[in-house]
């Protein structure tokens, strides 16, 4: 066991898959020699040369789409994308055509693909550089949808994620890149998509949230703790699989759910998990599932209503306050 | 459908070649008219797209191919998918929407992907799968192979950004893949001096540093040695082309769109049927020697019966179970 940051233990994941299996390369903008815009890559054109670390033009589409072409001649990309803001300039060939062609095919050509970068609310970087993805991407059958929030679910994750046979969208985090954490040292330690986590164990409310709004929760929790509220809190890590059967018996005990997202509430995350436990354990509930989430407006830039855009620290503690009422 | 040797083609027509090529042409040609056929009976649902007029191009092309080379379409590949190998009833029943289609009937018409011959599909989306050959090209590269990998669009694709972005990488990279661009010279309905400032599709080659150049699409033996050379140059040189293939759909866009719709002149659609590829190459085997009058017949009548033999297996197909509704969204 090892302390290193959520970006080191990215960095090791990526060398340890790339050791394992030469079918695996990195491609991206700044991936190489600038050793990625978030350090992410660092050393890795060093250690694995210009055939499988390669720098691409700024073009999301085409290179998502080499991607894709290149699994379906057998190998196993990994793609960053400098912010997943831009994925969006690849949408088609992550929805269209990555998601679709193992289904379309009838399983002839399944597409081992990872599309990997930063994601979710950053720091006045305003409303183009600083939104939720996933939920762009969670509702597409055909992809799995990773949000690590830890360096050792970053490493173990991430290295499953390479190894799955189908394309995963793994989005990190650039306020998480970092914060340190004890990561195995093992080169097959797996952390397996579709498995969520108890973060802190409790009795009065399930507490649902990933990244940056897990901490927040963490956080509350300490704060409430000393008003009597214990707080159960799940992280998914994976939204889609989406381990429902993990926060539904977390509900069974507690009997009250609060979500809290840092995505736009819409159609939402919460809304899903909302919808999920309704359906699986209506009875279990001692009240409605309670969502907190980032308010219906594009994140702006200037700093006191960017703070007002995502779920702070005291709107997420009166909203479990109220919840165990 | 054999593909034929992969050799420079000559300028000398052999029986054998003339044969392999007008064979495939007719069966692509018999296969379209009869899938039109069983669309008015309800037996293919959704859009279908047909290849009628353009078969010199897929089998100019892919006769140059090996086995091993890769091939990759837009939705209007029945006639790619044909000419790269594909059992025609397997195509039907996918047409169909039956459990022996090459997709087990989950893709139809506009999605035929059958790996056992590296067709890489078909694809539904204009400009879509330029990115992804170029990916298999790339692929090709980095494991040490010489396969090529042959990629056919229509002019609709050359406005879009995936066109370029795709020939900027694949020069950039030099990545062995040929750009095949069928300009039928109408994107849908929108005729190409309303879609592109530069209606000289080949010289977007000249922009990318690579090869490029026109070619009669009605002239199966012109686009076997064109494309010939631009295959022998990509796998000996690891480098793509721009192969623009001159062509004319007969029909309408799709089922929905009447051949003699709006946006082109019943005159023009009749003046380019005089130049129809089948025709053409039939008279010149005869006047060559290298097949008779009655040899053409023969073979018409041959993949007359395969075709009819592919739409009875396609009918004896039956659907898929249901639970396959569910099977293949992911691998395990």
């Amino acid at each position: 066991m090892a302390v290193m940051t959520y970006r080191e233990a990215l960095n090791t994941a990526l060398r340890e898959e790339m050791r394992r299996d030469p079918r695996v390369f990195v491609m991206g903008e700044e991936v190489g020699l600038y050793e990625g815009a978030y350090k992410v890559t660092q050393g890795l054109l060093k250690e694995f040369g210009e055939k499988r670390i390669i720098d691409t033009p700024i073009c999301e589409s085409g290179f998502t789409g080499v991607g894709v072409g290149s699994a379906m001649v057998g190998l196993r990309p990994v793609i960053e994308m400098m912010t997943f803001n831009f994925s969006i300039l690849a949408l088609d060939q992550i929805v269209n055509t990555a998601a679709k062609l193992c289904y379309m095919s009838g399983g002839q050509y399944n597409i081992p693909l990872v599309i990997r970068g930063p994601g979710g609310p950053a720091s006045q970087l305003a409303a183009q550089h600083s939104q939720s993805m996933e939920t762009y991407f969670y509702h597409v059958p055909g992809l799995k949808v990773v949000r690590p929030s830890t360096p050792a679910d970053a490493k173990g994750l991430l290295k499953s994620a390479i190894r799955d046979d189908n394309p995963v969208i793994f989005i990190e985090s650039e306020t998480l890149y970092a914060i340190k954490g004890e990561v195995p040292d093992d080169p097959d330690y797996l952390v397996p998509l579709g498995r969520a986590a108890i973060r802190r164990e409790g009795t009065d409310v399930t507490v649902v949230a990933y990244m940056g709004m897990l901490y927040r929760a963490l956080e509350v929790a300490e704060e409430l703790a000393k008003e009597g509220i214990s707080m159960e809190i799940v992280d998914p890590r994976t939204l889609r699989p989406m381990d429902t059967d993990s926060i539904i018996s977390s509900v069974r005990k507690t009997h009250r759910c609060v979500v809290i997202e840092a995505g736009a509430g819409f159609a939402g995350m919460g809304s899903e998990i909302a919808a999920e436990i309704q359906e699986e354990a209506f009875d279990e509930l001692d009240g409605p599932v309670v969502r907190v989430t980032g308010e219906n407006a594009p994140m702006p830039y200037a700093r006191n209503l960017e703070l007002l855009k995502t779920p702070s620290k005291a709107k997420i503690a009166d909203a479990i306050r109220k919840a165990c009422a | 459908m054999a593909q034929t040797k992969a050799a420079i083609p000559s300028a000398r027509l052999d029986s054998a070649l003339a044969r392999a090529l007008l064979t495939q042409m007719q069966l692509i040609r018999r296969f379209e008219e009869k899938a039109a056929e069983m669309y008015a009976m309800g037996k293919i649902g959704g859009f279908l797209h047909l290849y009628i007029g353009q078969e010199a191009v897929a089998v100019g092309a892919m006769s140059t191919l090996r086995p091993d080379d890769y091939a990759i379409s837009s939705y209007r590949e029945h006639g790619h998918c044909l000419a790269k190998g594909s059992d025609p009833r397997r195509v039907m029943a996918e047409l169909f929407g039956r459990r022996d289609g090459l997709s087990k009937g989950k893709g139809g018409s506009m999605h035929l992907f059958d790996k056992s011959v590296n067709f890489l599909g078909g694809h539904g989306i204009v400009g879509a799968h330029l990115p992804p050959a170029a990916g298999a090209a790339f692929a090709i590269k980095y494991q040490g192979g010489d396969q090529v990998v042959l990629c056919f669009f229509g002019d609709g694709a050359v406005p879009e950004g995936e066109f370029h972005e795709s020939l900027n990488l694949a020069a950039l990279w030099k990545l062995p893949v040929v750009f095949i661009c069928e300009n039928n010279r109408y994107a849908m309905g929108t005729a190409i001096h309303r879609a592109l400032a530069q209606t000289e599709i080949w010289r977007f080659a000249e922009t990318y540093g690579i090869h490029g150049e026109p070619v009669d699409g009605m002239d199966v033996l012109a686009v076997r040695e064109c494309v010939g050379r631009a295959v022998e140059r990509s796998r000996r040189d690891k480098s793509p082309a721009l192969i623009e293939v001159r062509t004319y759909r007969f029909r309408g866009h799709s089922m929905r769109d009447p051949a003699g719709a709006v946006y082109r002149t019943r005159e023009e659609v009749e003046r380019e049927k005089l130049r129809d590829p089948i025709t053409l190459f039939s008279e010149r085997c005869v006047k060559d020697g290298a097949l008779t009058e009655a040899d053409v017949k023969i073979m018409e009548q041959a993949v007359a019966d395969q075709v009819d033999e592919a739409v009875a297996f396609a009918e004896a197909s039956p659907p898929p179970a249901p639970d396959e509704l569910f099977t293949d969204v992911y691998k395990d």
